[in-house]
């Protein structure tokens, strides 16, 4: 205990004495000084001369300054010691240019910043498990659509239905409907349009999650009869129903309709989406004919593995069941014959994967550069200190000691700028988070104790990087020859400039590798904004107007609200045009259906062909200015039962009628009457990034039940009209809640979104390395041109013609920038094709993003490097051979 | 660890208590002279090497030191012996008594053969 | 048992161990254990691996060999065995210790609190 007790009274002691160095070192002195003059004494007793007495004393201290340096071992903690001195020293250096710190700070802040931000984007979105109980046995199913169109196409409730009652792999099967519901408001709220899921109830049981308040569904729920139940997200309930948990056992209304409340889920719980905000059960909600059908796929459905089950078994054996399916209803067209799976994970992730890898591996470029750039300038300084080295090192400062100099200015400059980055990091996740609301499990990013050791291990990666790259240029006979160099600074040894040329060119390189991933994904973006849609997209306003079933539950009453909110529309003064279609171009897929012609030789079943279905009433085509090919409008007594006439699209007409006249013959589509043609329209696209497809029109006054939008056009500024529009619904229901008021504009915005975010932030990277490397380019010829100066002088003294030197100093930096672009542009040969599921319209060797990357890249590097060389070339020889 | 180097920081570390514990207060040329007298011509002292083990002896609080003046007038820097180390004293002495009985023996006991 | 015993007895082990090997000839590691915790009881080995450190160093200094060999009841063993260098070390550390050690008796000698200047 008391040995315990004395060394660590020690090390405290040891620690203390890092501390009033010079009071100490001044006692120290005293002391042997006193203890020198006691021995003198002494020996002046024996009858020593002075001189003698002295000698003696000190011969027998053994040295005073070896004395002191034995003390000052036992007195401080010398390799502690040395580390606060190395700090210190750096601290000066740094201080003395702080130019050049401010500038490796902010590069290393910015690199290091974006690196942990990215990764922990990355890391919380595709790494880290679900929250949910064994995640990885939870798979994701699909059905394999008989055409081979969609691998990962949506289910069938009767596939569904089939595949819980055969398969034998998991230990339980749910599936989920998307769903919108027109919520009501009470006590003065406004109605409100909300996200929803509709699920079985053993969804919440077998992802092993509860309710944070109430109790989830019960197989008793989840039937037809039953009495309506719904379940609220923490979001909805706080929000709309201030967190009250008298809500329980409430009745609110959905679409017009009565639901009780029965539970709230916790509020880190987003599945199937971050924007859902209630989840009804499935059963009770879809018709009975829809949950049996077997050829209209539209649910997800989710599965949990038995143990010991593998994907491939569970996967293959519902694919047995679907091929029996499909054997079984050959009379039945879009029946599936196989399954699909994936982790569900994977599924919830699956886009943003490649487009997250893609930003990671661009930070970790910029990092790189930003690395290479302060490597670059610690071996500036250290070649302008060599002499200063050289004397050191002749002292008996060892080469280990300049390393870890190196290596301590460059962990300053790391950690300081880490420190700095990490701030950054918090900035950017919070931006990302509130920016990128649609990307899955966007509630899961969190910069959280591993990214912070992340960002540790980025400081120490770029110490390490930054310090030992350019500790390279440290070679002890050269230093050595620098010592016996005349005492004129002439050229300063190649070593460095040779090193400083390397890391220029893979800055070039790699920032070259950044602009024309950029460029390639910044030309596809702009590639899907020119993209025309196959409809007038200025001043136009769309909005979501959805009649509930409990109000609107007859078609008569449908048709009315439709005709009487269009007719008020097309008075308001302002207004060009305004119609209703159950979507509107960009806005998606919107569904299908499969037809035959009847004129034509029937075809085979497994043959029918499907085309996109739209709903429009009459003024739609004209308020789009979807341009009339042929044919005319839905007639005015394409009303109700009457409606029988169908309008398709260009590319229906040539992919099913080629030169055939289709005027005035008849599709027949499942369970209704034939329709007669009576019009072509001009293609439109439903995602800007999709080709046109074939698309029949139907007559919205048939009193379709089906979730419209409303588009109005205007002949000046159409946002101006989105209040007056909103009152004149509220005039005809108070209840019916508008949503999604778009312009046309943000509605493709939209879409592109995802295109236009990546853009973005790669050629915000491209351009900052594109900076850091210019000015890298520039920091290197300007101390080549310093250092050459009085070479130059010379030469122009011996005659060299001035444009003749700024030519041979021009090309001294140009020669590294051209190393660069070509191993800049081999690499984006190879990298870019990694990138191409990203690009649309664009190949990932476009030759323009090539050429245009070269010239900027070379424009930028000249102007980086004609300032020093022009200063060259201006030399004055009599100054410049003084220059020392 | 197991050196004749710590041997000797050892012995010279229990040398300066006890010095210090029979003459009472003393500087540090005091003390390398005493000792010096006291192993005649069997050891070489270096006195420079007294202090780092007087530094060492105070970080671990066995001794304190303070300025004074010695007989001759002279400033000098006065070591004494605390109470905790006069107990660090009592202990290494008796330890140090056994450690060379144990070595007495051994040597003695098996003289080398050749 | 206080450390400042175990360290001035530990660094006498590499003394004990050469006068072990001088006095019995070649000797395995336990052979050399035992031998000295016959002689000094358990004052010197924390544990008979202590000893291994001790033989790592002489080796290392050329102050002992080793070899394997068998020993009395047929098993496979290290053997050591003390060098001419090692020899030369011995005599020259067992004088050092003895002078040390006659030092520190006329230091612990004096009588507490006496001037005898």
């Amino acid at each position: 205990m008391s040995e315990i007790w004395k060394t660590s009274r020690a090390w405290f002691e040891r620690l203390g004495g890092l501390f009033h160095k010079a009071q100490r070192e001044a006692e120290l002195a005293a002391e042997l000084e006193s203890h020198l003059q006691l021995h003198v004494e002494d020996n002046l007793r024996a009858g020593m001369t002075r001189e003698a007495a002295r000698r003696d004393a000190l011969a027998k201290l053994g040295g005073v300054e070896q004395t002191k340096e034995r003390y000052r071992d036992r007195r401080g903690l010398p390799f502690l010691e040395t580390a606060l001195q190395d700090l210190r020293f750096s601290l000066r250096t740094l201080r003395k240019s702080p130019g050049f710190s401010f500038v490796a700070i902010l590069v290393m802040a910015l690199g290091i910043g974006a690196t942990t931000a990215l990764f922990t984007v990355v890391r919380s979105v595709l790494l880290k498990p679900l929250p949910f109980k064994d995640p990885e046995r939870l798979i994701r199913l699909y059905e394999y659509s008989a055409d081979d169109k969609f691998a990962y196409n949506v289910v069938s409730g009767g596939g569904f239905a089939e595949w819980r009652k055969e398969s034998h792999s998991f230990s339980d099967l749910a599936i989920l409907g998307e769903a919108q519901y027109g919520l009501s408001g009470v006590a003065g709220q406004l109605p409100e349009r909300v996200m929803a899921s509709n699920c079985s109830w053993n969804l919440f049981p077998m992802l092993g999650v509860e309710p944070a308040l109430g109790r989830g569904f019960a197989s008793a729920d989840d039937q037809p009869s039953a009495s309506a139940t719904v379940i609220l997200s923490w979001g909805l309930w706080k929000r709309r129903f201030g967190g009250d948990p008298a809500i329980l056992n409430q009745t609110i209304h959905l679409d017009a309709k009565p639901y009780t409340v029965i539970g709230v889920m916790p509020s880190w719980f987003a599945y199937p989406e971050q924007s859902v905000q209630l989840w009804t059960p499935t059963y009770h909600e879809e018709s009975p004919e829809l949950m049996q059908a077997i050829d209209d796929h539209e649910f997800s459905v989710v599965g949990r593995l038995k143990p010991r089950v593998t994907e491939a078994q569970a996967r293959t054996e519902l694919s047995v069941i679907m091929r029996r399916l499909h054997d079984q209803h050959l009379d039945i067209p879009f029946v599936s014959k196989a399954a699909n799976s994936r982790p569900l994970l994977e599924a919830m992730v699956g886009d943003a994967r490649t487009a997250l890898y893609v930003l990671l591996a661009a930070t970790f470029c910029v990092l790189l550069i930003a690395c290479s750039n302060v490597a670059s300038l610690l071996v500036a300084r250290g070649a302008t200190r060599r002499r200063e080295l050289a004397i050191r090192t002749a002292l008996g400062g060892s080469r280990r000691r300049l390393l870890r100099e190196h290596l301590t200015e460059s962990f300053v400059l790391s950690l300081v700028g880490g420190a700095a980055g990490l701030l950054i990091a918090y900035g950017v996740i919070q931006w990302f988070v509130t920016t990128r609301q649609d990307m899955s499990r966007v509630e899961a990013i969190r910069l959280d104790g591993v990214a912070a050791a992340f960002g540790a291990g980025m400081i120490l990666f770029c110490t390490f990087f930054a310090g030992a790259t350019s500790s390279f240029s440290i070679k002890s006979h050269q230093i050595l020859s620098s010592l016996q160099e005349s005492s004129r600074t002439h050229s300063p040894g190649q070593s460095p400039v040779r090193l400083r040329k390397a890391l220029l060119s893979l800055e070039v390189g790699l920032t070259v590798l950044l602009l024309i991933s950029s460029g390639l994904l910044l030309k596809s973006y702009e590639q899907l904004r020119a993209t025309h849609l196959g409809c007038i997209t200025e001043n136009v306003l769309t909005m979501h107007v959805d009649l509930p079933d409990a109000k609107y539950s007859q078609p008569t009453q449908r048709l009315a609200f439709f005709e009487t909110l269009l007719d008020r529309l097309r008075t308001l003064p302002g207004i060009r045009a305004a119609g209703i279609a159950t979507s509107v171009p960009g806005e998606g897929y919107g569904g299908d259906n499969g037809f035959t012609i009847a004129e034509h030789p029937p075809l085979p079943l497994d043959k029918t062909p499907y085309a996109i279905h739209r709903w429009a009433d009459p003024g739609y085509f004209a308020a789009l200015g979807i341009p009339f090919l042929r044919g005319q409008i839905f007639d005015k007594n394409q009303r109700l039962e009457k409606a029988s006439e169908v309008i398709i699209s260009e590319s229906f007409a040539r992919q099913y009628f080629g030169a055939e006249e289709p005027l005035g013959k008849h599709l027949l589509t499942l369970g209704r009457k034939p329709q007669k043609i009576v019009g072509v329209v001009g293609d439109t696209r439903h995602r800007v990034w999709e080709r046109p497809q074939p698309i029949m029109y139907f007559p919205l006054y048939s009193g379709i039940r089906e979730r419209t939008t409303l588009a109005i056009r205007s002949t000046s500024d159409v946002t101006s009209f989105a209040l007056p529009v909103q009152r004149i619904v509220e005039q005809l229901d108070p209840e019916l809640p508008v949503s999604d008021v778009l312009t046309m504009g943000q509605v493709i915005g939209q879409s592109t979104l995802d295109a236009n975010f990546e853009a973005t932030l790669l050629l915000a990277f491209a351009g900052l390395s594109l900076l850091l490397a210019s000015v890298g380019l520039f920091g290197v010829l300007s101390y080549i041109v310093a250092q050459r100066t009085p070479e130059i002088g010379i030469r122009l003294a011996l005659g060299a013609q001035r444009g003749a030197l700024l030519r041979l100093t021009l090309l001294d930096g140009l020669k590294p920038a051209g190393v660069g672009l070509a191993l800049g542009l081999a690499g984006a040969a190879a990298a870019t094709r990694m990138i191409s599921s990203l690009l649309y319209g664009v190949a990932p060797l476009d030759a323009t993003v090539f050429v245009a990357v070269t010239t900027l890249l070379l424009a930028v590097a000249g102007i980086a490097c004609l300032l020093p060389a022009w200063r060259a070339s201006r030399v004055d020889p009599v100054i410049a051979l003084r220059y020392e | 660890m197991g050196d004749k180097a710590d041997v000797w920081q050892g012995t010279l570390a229990l040398m300066i208590l006890k010095t210090l514990e029979t003459l009472g207060p003393l500087h540090g040329y005091g003390i390398a002279r005493r000792i010096e007298q006291t192993s005649g011509d069997l050891l070489s002292l270096n006195y420079g090497t007294l202090y780092p083990a007087l530094l060492k002896l105070e970080q671990e609080g066995s001794i304190e030191s303070a300025w004074g003046v010695s007989d001759n007038n002279r400033k000098a820097k006065y070591y004494k012996l605390t109470s905790a180390g006069r107990r660090q004293l009592e202990r290494e002495a008796r330890d140090w008594r056994q450690a060379q009985a144990i070595l007495a023996k051994f040597l003695s006991a098996t003289e080398p053969s050749t | 048992m206080s450390e400042s015993k175990l360290d001035l007895l530990q660094g006498t082990l590499d003394l004990m161990v050469l006068q072990t090997l001088a006095a019995m000839g070649r000797l395995h590691g336990y052979g050399i254990a035992r031998r000295i915790e016959q002689v000094s009881g358990d004052a010197v080995l924390l544990n008979q691996g202590t000893i291994y450190a001790s033989l790592v160093r002489l080796q290392q200094r050329g102050w002992i060999s080793a070899e394997w060999g068998t020993s009395t009841n047929n098993r496979k063993a290290k053997f050591y065995s003390i060098t001419k260098r090692g020899r030369k070390q011995l005599s020259e550390d067992a004088a050092y210790w003895q002078r040390l050690s006659e030092v520190m008796g006329r230091v612990l000698a004096l009588p507490e609190g006496s001037d005898n200047k």
